[in-house]
């Protein structure tokens, strides 16, 4: 399954004659992504790279190509532009990658957005979203990902990149990876991603990579806590940061005594989040909790059919028939659905 | 970015919002004339410093004459002012701004921010004026009313009314309240605001509405399409390490500790700080580089940390991603030559070709401490500020 993205995601691409639209464009052509169109206003009619179709409009776009999912990576005085665009036409799944965009055209976005619950609003201000092996979406680095049974939900980039790269060396990989980004107004939340997590059935465990600023972090802890039966490894950037700073990201601040790291460490910890001390940590600690798991929860790493090395062999000694419980059977099976 | 109380009241003004008279001095002598064409009656003269809490520090004081307001300029000007927001070694007073005396019958506080959790803006009411907001949302929260705004139809009067009743106003106050809050959220939302607080909100004995002081800040990525308040930017009130590093689009923060850091990304550039303390170590820098680390931006970052002379030992924290590490190795190398860096250096590499790029980096004339994960790297670069 994954979450949100998988090899039948059809991308357009707004902004894809930009400097960096062109340059992710070609990043995610040659990882494997579907890119269907492309949208430059006045560039309509010409192909990107002799391939991909651009479009003077997304409606246009969306009409000729059946996209259903956009990203966006026009400058920050277009992009509420762009979102909204993306939105009227239809599109179930809008990534917006640019950074810098006025807040107060982010309130009204969301305000705009209030109204179509059909279309999902990633970002802006982030990474994008990964499945391995899959889709790409955004700019990420798509080889430190391998696929895997790991969900990551991250507010950083680089921090989402040092987190992935960890599992990846560990031998454990991704799901799917989601950057919801660091603006202080955006679209998909900790809550609305580790929600997904938790109902995929293709994600055993979860790192969650949180900052500074805002009260985000504490309400996934929330959900955590009152609706989550996979482990959550997490991390807080930000525990030095001086208050009333803003910290490079616009959403990284602590004001007026909330948004400390301490409050939201002590909220994931209080909802039995194991968060690290230092991001270099991540990988070790999701680690030992997949084991963790394995050894205390023998029965119940089975039933989940798991394709994590420790819990298949754990069920294979104890029961004599494995695939009637799952394994390769239903991995065969899943896959079958995705293809 | 952050203006001065009298940028503010300029700003107001025009969007009808009731402030006293007042005139900017930079002179004592200015000051008086200032005064007198206020009528010569009494008037605050009050520093102008981004900081608040000015009243506290003796940046705030009644002149009941032209020759009282002189007197208090001459004091003022040229001092350090030391507020609870300056730290220690407070802010130089450059101009005060002199402004005529009104007689207030209440104080009660007016703010409007965004409410990140729901995404509108926040406008709150209080009637514990001229006091610490966020020590009356943290003792008495019941004390601060709250109207949250639908960006499609603003700030709506009869949200200006609940308001107004909540505060215990009455007859003309209600609708000078009204015409008040109205301007305040017209002024934030036309200029791209980030904060706007009035803080005391003064109602007179004559039951007037008046600003008496005003406090704007507005969003670095709206500064764009506001070329005027751009243009309002006053450079004696940042650090100049800070201006210098916008020029060269980097994200830079000073600290008060020895170890330089230079990270791309600002979730990673945080989190190296707080590995390096966490390993006993102090930050003198929170600075991000940005996606694409190139030499000119590294050179650029080295100078500005090497510019801060309590820097002992610098720690580059890179994660490659789609920029390869040889590339990114090449560029610290040669803008560590240009630069001519004499204190230690620890360089960690993640990402694309990153054995190259740590191959490169050993092969170098320069005296550079390789790290393989961030722990060790912070651990290395704690060793290396203390023997330095």
């Amino acid at each position: 399954m994954s979450i949100y993205v998988d090899r039948n995601t059809r991308v357009l691409v707004q902004g894809i004659t930009g400097s960096a639209g062109s340059f992710h464009t070609e990043q995610m052509l040659e990882y494997g992504t579907r890119v269907v169109a492309g949208v430059t206003p006045n560039r309509g009619g010409t192909k990107f790279q002799g391939t991909v179709p651009i479009f003077h409009t997304i409606g246009a776009a969306v009409e000729e190509t059946g996209a259903n999912a956009a990203v966006i990576f026009v400058p920050p005085p277009f992009a509420a532009d762009a979102i909204i665009e993306a939105t009227e036409a239809g599109l179930p799944l809008v990534i917006a990658i640019t950074e810098g965009i006025p807040v107060l055209d982010m309130v009204r976005v969301r305000r705009y957005l209030a109204d179509r619950p059909q279309t999902r609003l990633v970002g802006p201000n982030c990474p994008g979203l990964i499945t391995p092996g899959q889709c790409k979406i955004g700019i990420m680095p798509g080889h430190i990902h391998r696929p895997g049974r790991i969900g990551v939900v991250s507010r950083s980039g680089t921090l989402t990149y040092e987190a992935v790269k960890q599992l990846t060396d560990l031998g454990l990989g991704q799901s799917s990876a989601v950057g919801i980004g660091g603006d202080p107004v955006h679209g998909t939340d900790f809550i609305d991603v580790l929600r997904e997590f938790e109902a995929d059935d293709e994600t055993e465990a979860v790192i969650m990579i949180g900052e500074i600023g805002g009260t985000e972090e504490e309400r996934g802890a929330a959900f955590v806590r009152d609706h989550m039966t996979k482990p959550v490894v997490g991390f807080i950037a930000g525990r030095t940061a001086p208050p009333g700073k803003r910290m490079g990201h616009a959403g990284a601040v602590v004001s007026g005594g909330s948004g400390t790291a301490e409050a939201k460490i002590a909220a994931m910890r209080e909802a039995g989040i194991n968060v690290v001390e230092g991001p270099h940590l991540l990988g070790r600690a999701m680690k030992e909790a997949l084991e963790r798991r394995s050894r205390h929860r023998p029965a119940a790493a089975g039933k989940r059919a798991s394709t994590q090395a420790p819990a298949r062999k754990g069920a294979a000694s104890r029961n004599a028939a494995p695939s009637q419980r799952g394994g390769k059977s239903a991995r065969k099976a899943a896959k079958r659905e995705r293809d | 970015m952050k203006i001065h109380e009298y940028q503010a009241k300029d700003i107001l003004r025009k969007f009808g919002v009731a402030v006293p008279r007042g005139y900017l001095a930079v002179t004592p002598l200015e000051a008086e004339g200032a005064a007198r064409q206020l009528g010569g009656g009494i008037c605050a003269v009050k520093a102008q410093i981004h900081a608040g809490g000015r009243g506290k520090g003796g940046g705030v004081r009644l002149a009941r004459s032209p020759e009282e307001a002189r007197q208090h300029a001459e004091a003022m000007l040229g001092m350090m002012l030391r507020t609870p927001q300056t730290g220690p070694e407070g802010q130089e007073v450059r101009k005060v701004y002199i402004e005529e005396g009104c007689r207030i019958a209440r104080e009660l506080y007016l703010g409007m921010t965004l409410d990140r959790e729901v995404g509108r803006l926040a406008v709150m009411a209080s009637t514990e004026g001229g006091v610490d907001i966020e020590e009356v949302a943290a003792k008495h929260p019941e004390k601060i009313l709250r109207e949250w705004v639908d960006p499609l139809t603003g700030l709506m009067p009869f949200q200006a009314r609940r308001l107004a009743f909540g505060l215990g106003l009455t007859g003309e106050s209600v609708t000078q309240f009204v015409r008040f809050a109205t301007g305040l959220y017209n002024a934030y939302v036309a200029t791209d605001a980030s904060l706007a607080e009035i803080n005391p909100l003064v109602i007179t004995v004559g039951g007037e509405v008046l600003a008496l002081d005003a406090k704007m800040n507005f969003d670095d990525n709206a500064l764009y399409r506001h070329p005027d308040i751009a243009a309002m930017r006053d450079p004696d009130e940042e650090d100049p390490k800070e201006t210098q590093a916008k020029e060269y689009d980097l994200q830079y923060i000073a600290l008060d500790g020895d170890i330089g850091c230079m990270v791309n990304g600002a979730g990673l550039a945080m989190a190296t700080m707080d590995v390096i303390k966490l390993s006993g170590g102090r930050p003198a820098n929170f600075l991000d580089v940005g996606g694409g680390a190139d030499e000119d931006k590294v050179t650029a970052a080295f100078k500005i940390i090497l510019s801060d002379p309590q820097v002992r030992a610098v720690l580059v924290n890179i994660f490659g991603g789609i920029m390869k590490c040889d590339v990114i190795a090449n560029g610290i190398l040669a803008a560590a030559k240009q630069v001519g860096i004499s204190i230690p250096l620890v360089v960690r590499l993640e990402g694309t070709n990153v054995a190259l790029g740590k191959e490169i980096l050993a092969h170098s004339e320069l005296d550079i401490i390789p790290a393989d994960d961030l722990g060790d790297a912070a651990r290395k670069v704690v060793a290396a500020a203390r023997a330095a």
